[in-house]
This record gives structure tokens, C-alpha cells and sequence, in this order.
């Protein structure tokens, strides 16, 4: 794992702020009506991504939900690509057939933006099949949120998983509501971490709303993934500033408790943190804010010049265009 | 071995006499040692040898590592089946029947029938599901209803219905060469059925449906077990001089319509046999197509012979009155070819 030095720190930092920067982006663009769909923002919860991907190499495989902008961003995945996906244009990561809540990228290995609640898991469970079949260490690594929990596929793929041993890293971004409803009504053990007893699975949790916590306990399990010995649960308990998605009244919660969090803000967090060990400057944080800015203004002038798909390839990409391999 | 022998054998092909379940088997066998990316795994594929024996002895060869028995959990079975598809494996998922495989649904629909597509060409997945489907073994309401139809309804998968020894020998290798998830659909009442085939090198067109018998008074149209329920009419027929072209659909996804038009093309009257309920069935879909394509050919409206509409009962009359029959097969065609438009 990555000293904490002033270049990781900043990187760490860096990766944080594009994400916050382009879901507040993203926001604006959905008033604009540029962006449509649903559109579920990572506000709050990107020490989450953003620790544990700096954990996996570029050959591991990344599952993801439909809250997953910030999981894209952190592998690697092109914000110009992301955004253009998002305006509906052929140049987005999944030629906008998919939106916001479906961005696919081959090349990172980044499979999904998976908008049922827990179909990913199983999907995770399988990409860690074919890998240790196939005698390589590669890790998946597989974020959910505590509804998927609820969910019988993720009692089924734990198992699983579990049973045969399979190199996955179950991520369970547990940011306390299951949409509106809370973890204490929805789970009678709302300590996610002590089912992952039931199925021999190693588990620990985390706080989520600290980036070096999370990479740091994300390496660990990583590393015990990795070494062939099975999945590991990894519970990072975080919080989303905005609503569940574009549509929510936030009618299910205090707004004293978001203003809670939001004094735990991951990102001020690391700042104090890099500050006070004399690691970065404020400068040195506004430039990269800076950066992330143009970045982001970039994107957004890409997917605006980007194209509509002919509406003759419609049907395209229903059926494979060439032959299996 | 002696001159004379070898010289017979040179002559004439080798063959061996299979029956469906074997020709399934020594299907996912050739597959498994041509492909070492192809595995099997289901409930009680290895051990037990698959719930119908389908897969017996098979972990014998192969090893429990590519056959592999899965715990009673459907959903994460063929999804783990979806994932390794798309990371470089073959896998052959076994569902015992298609009533388990709603549990799956998830999976295969919002999954493997979408990624290709939610990823904008860059995730294909090259499943093969093989399922159970069917009644006529008094299993009730739970093991015995046909829903290929709901799976033939989704865009991005493909539906085989093999309903001889030689398709289901020859159509898991096509299936596997497929880049796109493919469901294969057997029924139980067949893996007793016996056939003569070529030893070696059967091979399925599995875009193709199959005219298993030529008449020209009546088209009937029938896949999987009816298919022998459309050919005992077709011989009851016979004798009364009424002469059927009898096609088996065995491709549900995507429907062969041009071998079927141009049957009708001929006969003028179809009839379609179709164990699902007739509501919402895949007989109501290729009727519609009829109806599109080749309503001024018919000289008679379309008959189509379906399931009662009711859960598949277990006592054994009442199972045999719901089910397509010969004798309602019979009773189709003569009206169809009695009624002159």
C-alpha cells in the first residue's frame, strides 16, 4: 500500500473531488434537462470508491450499482465518456444505451452500473469463477448498498462465494437507508458485517466516510482475496448528502441529520488531515479543485458536441455482431 | 478386427443407438473434452448425476471442477453462470425446470438478455441454459408447465426446443459457438427416446425449423414432445386420407417463419400444437405472424391445441385433458380442412 506522502495524499484528494465535482455537475445538468433518467448521486460516500479501488490493480474486475459515478471515475473509466453516456451520445461508455445508472467500460474492466438491487452480485460471484478456474489472481471486487443486503441473491452469493472459495470483495456501501427506509426497520441485525459470520466469510467494518481508513482496511482484504483464501466483507459505513435520486422529498429523514454528516464530509476530512501533517497547501487544494473544474468543463462541451446514434442502429447490440471467440 | 469388417465399416458410417438423455450427455461430453472452457453446473449435476441422470458419470471424466453441483440457490447459480460467461468461460448451466428457473429470472432477463446492450456492444455473454419444461408425468402444478414462451418473449436470448435424439445431440455445440446466451428447453417425457445417429459429426442448424413430415392438405406446426403428439394425428390422418405437412418449430428464438409460410403457402390451413396455455402463448404469436404475413393464403381460419387454462393438476385424467392430444390434434385439422372460407 501507498505511503501517505504529498503525492498519494493529493491523489487520494484529486480523486475526491472529481467525483463530488461532477455529481454536483451532474445535478445542475439534470435541472437543465441535459441529463435524464434516473441519476443517483455519490455526494458523501466517495472515500468509499475511491479507498478501495486505489487497493486493485488494472486486470481486477469492478461490479458496481446504479449509483455508480463515482466507482466509474476512481477506476479509470474517461469522464468525457461518463458524461457523454449520461447526455444520451453515442460517444458514452455504453454508447448511450445505458445512462447513468448502466456505465460499462471494457477496458477498465468496469462491469456495470447494475440497477437491480443485488444483480450484481451474482454477476461478481461468476467474473471470480472464470478467474480462479482459469488459475488467475485477479480479484473481483463488488459494491452494493445495505438494501442489497436484504435481498435474498446476496444471501445466495455470500454463500456461494464463500463455498467455493472465490476471489470476490464483497463492498457493502452501508449508507444507512434503503432509499427512504432505514437500516433499523428494514434488518433485524442491522450490524451488516456479523451476517458475513454466517458464511464463514472474514468481514470488518469501516468508516466510509474516511478514505485512509478505507484503502487501508481494503488493502488488507485485498490482499486476503487475493492470496486464494476466499471472499472477504468489507462494511464501509457512509452517508449520502442528496437525495436518493432525483425524485425523493427527503421526507424520511432530519435535515439536522445530513448536516451532521456533512461535518464528517470525507473530503474536508482528508484536506484537515493532509493539511495538518504539512503535507499539501491550500493552494496546492485549489488548484487541483481547479483542475477538476476545467476537467469536468470539458466533458461537458464533449458530450454536448457528441452525437446522436442513427436511429437505423437501434436494434444493434441486441445480438453479438461477430462470432464467439 | 478382420479385412472384411474393416471394409464394412468403411462403407458404411459408424452409428450408435442413443436416446435423448444420452445424446445430451455425449453432447456436453464432446463439448467438455473438444473446449476446455466448458463446464456444467446445476443442483445435483455431479454426484447425483443430474436430476433426470442427464449428466450421469460425467464428474467421473471431468472432475468436480467442471462438474459442479451448486447449492439449491437458482438466482446466484446462473448468474455465476452469466459472470464467467463474460470472463472467458463456457458454461452450461443446468436448471432442473423451467417452474425453478423463475428464481433465476432476475439473472437471465435482467442480465444476460441486457448487458450486450446496456453496454453498448461491449459485454457479450455466451450462456447455454438447459432446463426441464413440460408435462405428462403427474408432477403437478410446480414441476410441469411449459414458459419457453415467456423466454422466447425476450429480446437478446436465443430458444432451442430440440424434440429428437439428433437435435439434442446437435444442438449444444452450435449453442456453445454462440456468442449470446442461448436456453435450451428438453422435455423429460424424451430422455427415454431412442434413435439411430452417426457416431460422429451430427450437426443442427439451430436457426432452422425442420419439416418432419410432407402432406399438402394441412400444416400443423408443433415443438418438443407435441411434435409426436402432431405426428400420431398426422398418421391417424393419413388413414382418412387427409395428408399433413407436420414442421417442427425447434428454434422458439428466433422463429423460423419463412419454413412455415411457405408450408402454408402450399396447404393453405395450419394448425398449431402448443403445450403453454393458449393466453398470451407462442401459438398466439406465430398465429399473428400468419395473420401478417400470409392471411390470403388461408383458406381456413387458424386452429391452434393448447393447455387448458389451469395449474397442471396432479391426478392423471384430469392431467391428460389439459394437455394437447392426438385426437384433439385430429379434431383441429378437420375442422381446418372441412371449413372451405
Amino acid at each position: 500500500m501507498a505511503e501517505l506522502d504529498h503525492e498519494h495524499g493529493l491523489h487520494l484528494l484529486r480523486q475526491m473531488v472529481r467525483i463530488r465535482r461532477l455529481e454536483d455537475k451532474s445535478a445542475e445538468l439534470y435541472g437543465a434537462q441535459k441529463i435524464r433518467g434516473f441519476l443517483h448521486l455519490y455526494n458523501g460516500e466517495e472515500a468509499v470508491a475511491v479507498g478501495v479501488i486505489e487497493t486493485l490493480r488494472p486486470e481486477d474486475c469492478v461490479v458496481a450499482t446504479y449509483r455508480e459515478h463515482g466507482q466509474a471515475l476512481a477506476r479509470g473509466v474517461s469522464m468525457k465518456a461518463i458524461m457523454a453516456e449520461m447526455f444520451g451520445k453515442q460517444e458514452g461508455c455504453s454508447r448511450g444505451r445505458g445512462g447513468s445508472m448502466h456505465l460499462f467500460d471494457a477496458s477498465t474492466r468496469f462491469y456495470g452500473g447494475n440497477a437491480i438491487v443485488a444483480g450484481g452480485l451474482p454477476l461478481a460471484v461468476g467474473l471470480a469463477l472464470a478467474d480462479k478456474m482459469q488459475g488467475r489472481s485477479v480479484v473481483t471486487c463488488c459494491f452494493f448498498g445495505d438494501g442489497a443486503v436484504q435481498e435474498g441473491e446476496f444471501h445466495e452469493s455470500m454463500s456461494l462465494a464463500s463455498l467455493w472459495k472465490l476471489p470476490v470483495l464483497f463492498v457493502c456501501e452501508n449508507n444507512l437507508f434503503a432509499m427512504g427506509v432505514p437500516l433499523e426497520r428494514s434488518e433485524p441485525v442491522p450490524n451488516l458485517a456479523k451476517k458475513a459470520d454466517a458464511y464463514a466469510v472474514p468481514a470488518a467494518t469501516v468508516n466510509g466516510m474516511d478514505v485512509l481508513a478505507v484503502e487501508t482496511q481494503a488493502h488488507k482484504a485485498v490482499a486476503h482475496v487475493r492470496s486464494g483464501k476466499g471472499p472477504y466483507f468489507l462494511e464501509c459505513i457512509t452517508y449520502r448528502f442528496r437525495a436518493h435520486s432525483m425524485f425523493d422529498a427527503e421526507l424520511y429523514r432530519k435535515k439536522e441529520d445530513v448536516e451532521r454528516w456533512r461535518q464528517q464530509d470525507p473530503i474536508v476530512h482528508l484536506a484537515g488531515v493532509l493539511k495538518e501533517r504539512g503535507l499539501v497547501t491550500d493552494a496546492q487544494i485549489k488548484q487541483l479543485e481547479r483542475e477538476a473544474d476545467a476537467q469536468i468543463a470539458e466533458a461537458v462541451a464533449y458530450a454536448d458536441a457528441g452525437t446522436l446514434e442513427p436511429l437505423e442502429d437501434l436494434t444493434r447490440f441486441v445480438y453479438s455482431e461477430q462470432g464467439a471467440s | 478386427m478382420s479385412v472384411q469388417t474393416l471394409v464394412q465399416t468403411q462403407a458404411a458410417p459408424a452409428t450408435v443407438e442413443l436416446t435423448y438423455r444420452e445424446a445430451v450427455r455425449e453432447a456436453m461430453r464432446e463439448a467438455m473434452r473438444r473446449d476446455e472452457r466448458v463446464f456444467l453446473m446445476g443442483e445435483d449435476v455431479a454426484s447425483y448425476g443430474g436430476c433426470f441422470a442427464v449428466s450421469k458419470g460425467l464428474v467421473d471424466e471431468f472432475g468436480p471442477e467442471r462438474i459442479r453441483d451448486t447449492p439449491m440457490a437458482e438466482s446466484v447459480f446462473t448468474g455465476a453462470g452469466i459472470g464467467a460467461a463474460m470472463n472467458g468461460m463456457r458454461p452450461i448451466v443446468e436448471i432442473m425446470t423451467v417452474n425453478f428457473s423463475l428464481l433465476a429470472l432476475d439473472q437471465i432477463l435482467n442480465n444476460a438478455a441486457t448487458l450486450l446492450h446496456m453496454s453498448g456492444g461491449q459485454f457479450n455473454v455466451p450462456i447455454v441454459i438447459r432446463m426441464a419444461t413440460g408435462a405428462g408425468k403427474q408432477l403437478a402444478a410446480q414441476h410441469s408447465h411449459s414458459l419457453e414462451n415467456w423466454f422466447a418473449h425476450i429480446p437478446g436470448l436465443k430458444v432451442l426446443s430440440p424434440a429428437t435424439v439428433e437435435d439434442a445431440r446437435g444442438m449444444l455445440w452450435p449453442a456453445l459457438q454462440d456468442p449470446d446466451p442461448v436456453l435450451i428447453f428438453e422435455n423429460p417425457l424424451l430422455y427415454n427416446m431412442k434413435a439411430r445417429l452417426p457416431a460422429e459429426g451430427v450437426q443442427v442448424d439451430i436457426a432452422r425449423a425442420k419439416v418432419r413430415r410432407v402432406g399438402n392438405d394441412v400444416t400443423i406446426l408443433a415443438y418438443s414432445a407435441s411434435l409426436f403428439k402432431a405426428l400420431d394425428a398426422a398418421e391417424m390422418l393419413a388413414k382418412e386420407g387427409i395428408s399433413a405437412d407436420v414442421i417442427d418449430l425447434r428454434v422458439l428464438r428466433h422463429l423460423d417463419d419463412e419454413t412455415y409460410l411457405k408450408s402454408i403457402a402450399k396447404t393453405h390451413r395450419v394448425v398449431i400444437v402448443d403445450e403453454g396455455w393458449k393466453t398470451g402463448s407462442l401459438a398466439a404469436e406465430i398465429c399473428a405472424r400468419i395473420v401478417e404475413q400470409a392471411f390470403y393464403e388461408l383458406d381456413a381460419p387458424v386452429e391452434r391445441v393448447c393447455t387448458a387454462e389451469v395449474p397442471l393438476p396432479y391426478a392423471k385424467h384430469l392431467e391428460e385433458a389439459a394437455l394437447p392430444s392426438p385426437e384433439r390434434v385430429v379434431a383441429a385439422v378437420k375442422k381446418a380442412v372441412s371449413n372451405h372460407g
